[in-house]
């Protein structure tokens, strides 16, 4: 129990301050990087929760896939780094007082929904996870594709909007380059593109 | 020391914050405004998986799997945006950012 609370406090910091780094780095690259660091930690205590699968989905969505499009973003453009710190501080007494009201209000209505509702917290930390009978992945599987199952399919049309519209929005036409179209040529027909023409003797065309 | 639901949901709010912060601090860069947005569901994430940890019940995670997958459209979206603007205007300040303005 003990080692279960070290673990907890250890990626939960890590977590927190990799947070803080994403937000306060100079560079865009170590933004990028501190938060792969951030959801591997967030992965870490899924995993102690008790929901591997969600943290493996973590840690295979957002480290394989949307970090490195960030990463692939960032590099790809030509950025000026000084130029985008510039307003740093001057956003930073007003940030920081909306951060520290944001902060106080959710940790004052964790205070309260605590304290006032401390049986039902009871019973929830006393009933606790439940026994596992079967595994966290099974559980998921057995719900998600029966209750589930059109949030499911949705959740992949979503998926697949979402890659049409990145292609479409990136899709670039420039004018003036030379390609080969395979059809255009496929489809000329003799008529169009030859003609015979008599050519009188002796006079050339 | 029972590590209970009040400590995952701190972490949450802390994570959420610092989103929050990071969209006021950095109001040139565009792509960092975007991961703190990540940085905000993935605290939505721990809330949705903290809960249903706590309550024995499997539709938490199953929601944050479909937040999971917003956000994964979104990041895709929001930077194939990025890039056509960068590429039609050579800058993502996001000062720059006002050919909308009615």
């Amino acid at each position: 129990m003990l080692l279960q609370a070290i673990a907890f406090y250890v990626f939960a910091a890590v977590t927190v301050a990799s947070g803080t780094m994403v937000v306060v780095s100079r560079n865009p690259v170590y933004s990028v990087l501190f938060l792969i660091l951030a959801f591997f930690n967030a992965a870490a205590l899924f995993v102690l929760i008790g929901a591997e699968f969600i943290a493996m989905i973590l840690v295979i969505v957002y480290v394989g896939a949307v970090a490195v499009l960030f990463l692939f973003v960032v590099m790809m453009l030509d950025i000026n780094m000084s130029k985008l710190k510039e307003g740093f501080l001057d956003y930073l007494p007003i940030g920081a007082m909306i951060g520290a009201a944001l902060l106080a209000e959710i940790l004052f209505g964790l205070g309260v929904w605590g304290s006032g509702a401390s049986d039902t917290v009871q019973a929830f930390n006393s009933a606790g996870i439940p026994p596992a009978a079967i595994d966290n992945t099974r559980a998921i599987g057995q719900v998600l594709y029966t209750q589930y199952f059109y949030l499911f399919q949705v959740s992949g049309l979503v998926l697949l909007v979402a890659m049409i519209g990145a292609i479409v929005l990136t899709l670039r036409n420039r004018p003036g380059v030379r390609r080969q179209r395979v059809s255009d040529q496929l489809y000329r027909s003799k008529e169009e593109t030859m003609t015979v023409v008599k050519v009188p003797s002796r006079e050339g065309v | 020391m029972v590590i209970g639901l009040g400590h995952y949901l701190t972490v949450a709010g802390v994570l959420f914050t610092l989103g929050i912060l990071g969209i006021f601090l950095n109001r040139k860069n565009v792509i960092v405004i975007l991961m703190c947005v990540e940085l905000m569901l993935l605290a939505v994430n721990i809330n949705l998986v903290a809960f249903s940890a706590y309550q024995g019940n499997i539709v938490g995670q199953i929601f944050a799997m479909l937040v999971l997958t917003v956000a994964a459209a979104e990041a895709a979206i929001g930077l194939a945006i990025l890039v056509v603007y960068f590429r039609n205007r050579g800058s993502v300040e996001v000062e720059d950012i006002n050919a909308m303005k009615g």
